[in-house]
């Protein structure tokens, strides 16, 4: 019985960690398309489609969906690499935005990764944090 | 000529790797084209359209010969070639014939007393042209100036040459309004801008001289954000530019809300004598107050006009955002009388009017009378987006980007979404 009881938690426990799709709390997304709003929207545009040839989009790209590290240096430090995203090269730099709060980074990350049909495990402000301190 | 890739060839190898459509053969293209009443633009009384040519890639600037061949500038290589000639040999209105050469992407192209000129986004490059216009040697051109900055933002190299052997070329600013972060909310103007030293402005070099560096050029005129619209007004012998003007005044929210930015700093059109100044960084054109204002970056809040008297006017304030990519004088003789001298200007379109519409996507026009605007601008060509709202810029299914005259006076655009190449003409009744 003792096994059962553990496997099923470890069934739970790897549910949790690797199911992309447990929904996220809505508080959480509100506050973070709040923050996208005032911050991201002007250049990501209203559907995260970006602007071809000047401003990434956030749809479905690695940067967004991948490591969640990465992507929190991306807020912290902006972003003026212009590498290539399916076969398009976006011009404008992006300038780093450390002023926001560790929940306000984490909301909206949170948010993006989990709008314009993207799905992706949220970013805790204890995630953002960490990177914080470790990125100069 | 190994490298020189002859029509019907390459024509087919456009359809094969079109991703969009997907289509194998020339007539199949041919069909979807003629099925939308003038290429899907609205045009006033009088006018039709067609598209001639179709997915062509990232058609930037383009330049009509006298015997009728176009040439288009890529700003992405296809097939590894960056310049196009396309020509309709048989004179059903489609392009039956299309070259490519030169292996740099850019945007600028034009053609001057038996030279095409050419821009990647550090060099400006001539090709001779033989009787016909045709280049004659195109794996051989000359390099005529070499070394110019090449930021990215606003990297694009616009060209226009004047009649003593002058070309004038566009070095846009890599920046926004050179903050000390580049579109970093709130952060300070550089003062004085650095930038502005070997960008910001337009420069004139010799168009016969290999080579040239900034040293052997001259600023012929700074302020200017970015210029990607310019022309020579033979009218009145002077070059005329229209500025992308800046962006993001809500960065400073203190002053400015998210409408205000969509709606105040205008495009602005300039007849540019050797010497001018224009205003950016520090000014900007607010086309609420019809005048220029001191930017936030320098201290301005919005009213503020220290700093800016005494630079350039604009002769047309456009809306803004609406990103002007080229201007072209119509000196032909098939439109009516109105636009006659007047100006074309192709609007790109913007895309930091968010959460606002978009606005631009069309082709405007700018009645002339002696080198002066004389009356209103008004839309000319319009429906390019192929949606009626434009609020994400990717929406729009096709975005006018270059503007040529052909020798019969037909009215040439480009765009750089699908690289459809539009022939606008008119027929009174």
């Amino acid at each position: 019985m003792k096994k059962i009881i553990f496997l099923i938690s470890l069934c739970a426990a790897m549910l949790m960690a690797f199911n992309n799709s447990a929904p996220i709390d809505k508080a959480i997304m509100d506050r973070g398309k709040k923050v996208y709003i005032q911050y991201c929207m002007a250049c990501h545009q209203v559907d995260g489609g970006g602007v071809p040839g000047l401003n990434p989009p956030l749809e479905k790209t690695p940067h967004v969906l991948g490591s969640k590290t990465k992507l929190i240096r991306i807020i912290l430090k902006g972003m003026d690499t212009h590498e290539e995203i399916d076969g398009e090269i976006y011009s404008n730099v992006m300038a780093p935005h450390n002023h926001l709060t560790d929940q306000q980074i984490g909301d909206v990350l949170t948010y993006i990764r989990n709008s314009f049909g993207n799905k992706a495990v949220a970013i805790t402000p204890g995630d953002v944090k960490y990177v914080r301190v470790r990125t100069k | 000529m190994r490298k020189y890739f002859f029509g019907p060839l390459l024509l087919m190898t456009f359809l094969i790797i079109d991703p969009v459509n997907g289509s194998l053969n020339l007539n199949a293209k041919k069909k979807a084209v003629e099925e939308t009443e003038n290429a899907g633009l609205k045009l006033p009384a009088g006018f039709s359209a067609t598209a001639i040519l179709d997915s062509v890639g990232k058609a930037r600037h383009i330049v009509v010969t006298k015997k009728g061949a176009l040439y288009v500038k890529l700003s992405k290589l296809v097939a590894g070639k960056g310049i196009l000639r396309i020509k309709d040999t048989d004179g059903d209105g489609k392009i039956d014939d299309v070259k490519s050469f030169g292996n740099y992407i850019g945007t600028g192209i034009t053609i001057k007393d038996g030279f095409l000129y050419t821009s990647s986004n550090d060099e400006i490059f001539r090709y001779k042209l033989d009787e016909n216009e045709e280049v004659r040697n195109p794996d051989s051109p000359e390099k005529i100036i070499t070394g110019l900055i090449n930021g990215r933002q606003h990297n694009t190299k616009s060209l226009v040459l004047d009649d003593k052997g002058n070309i004038y070329v566009n070095i846009g600013s890599p920046s926004n309004s050179c903050q000390e972060i580049d579109r970093g909310a709130g952060s300070k103007g550089k003062d004085p801008c650095p930038i502005l030293d070997s960008a910001g402005g337009i420069w004139q070099f010799r168009a016969d001289k290999l080579n040239q560096t900034y040293k052997d050029g001259i600023r012929y005129a700074t302020g200017l954000r970015n210029v990607m619209g310019l022309d020579w007004n033979y009218q009145v012998n002077e070059l005329f530019v229209i500025q992308h003007g800046r962006d993001q005044l809500d960065m400073f929210p203190e002053y400015f809300n998210a409408k205000q930015n969509a709606d105040i700093p205008a495009e602005e059109m300039f007849m540019i004598k050797k010497g001018a100044n224009c205003g950016w960084p520090y000014c900007y054109f607010d086309v609420q107050q019809n005048k220029k204002v001191l930017a936030p970056e320098y201290g301005g809040d919005g009213k503020k006009t220290t700093r800016c008297e005494g630079v350039e006017q604009p002769i047309v304030a456009f809306p803004a955002h609406a990103a002007p990519n080229a201007l072209l004088f119509y000196t032909g003789k098939m439109f009516p009388e109105k636009y006659k001298d007047g100006a074309f200007v192709a609007f790109h379109g913007s895309w930091n009017r968010s959460p606002e519409k978009q606005e631009g996507y069309y082709v405007a026009f700018v009645p002339f009378k002696d080198g002066k605007p004389s009356g209103p601008w008004e839309i000319f060509a319009d429906g390019f987006a192929g949606v009626e709202t434009v609020m994400s810029p990717k929406q729009a299914i096709h975005r006018p980007c270059g503007l040529a005259q052909g020798p019969d006076g037909a009215l040439y655009v480009s765009d750089d979404v699908k690289g459809t190449i539009y022939k606008i003409i008119y027929k009174s009744n």
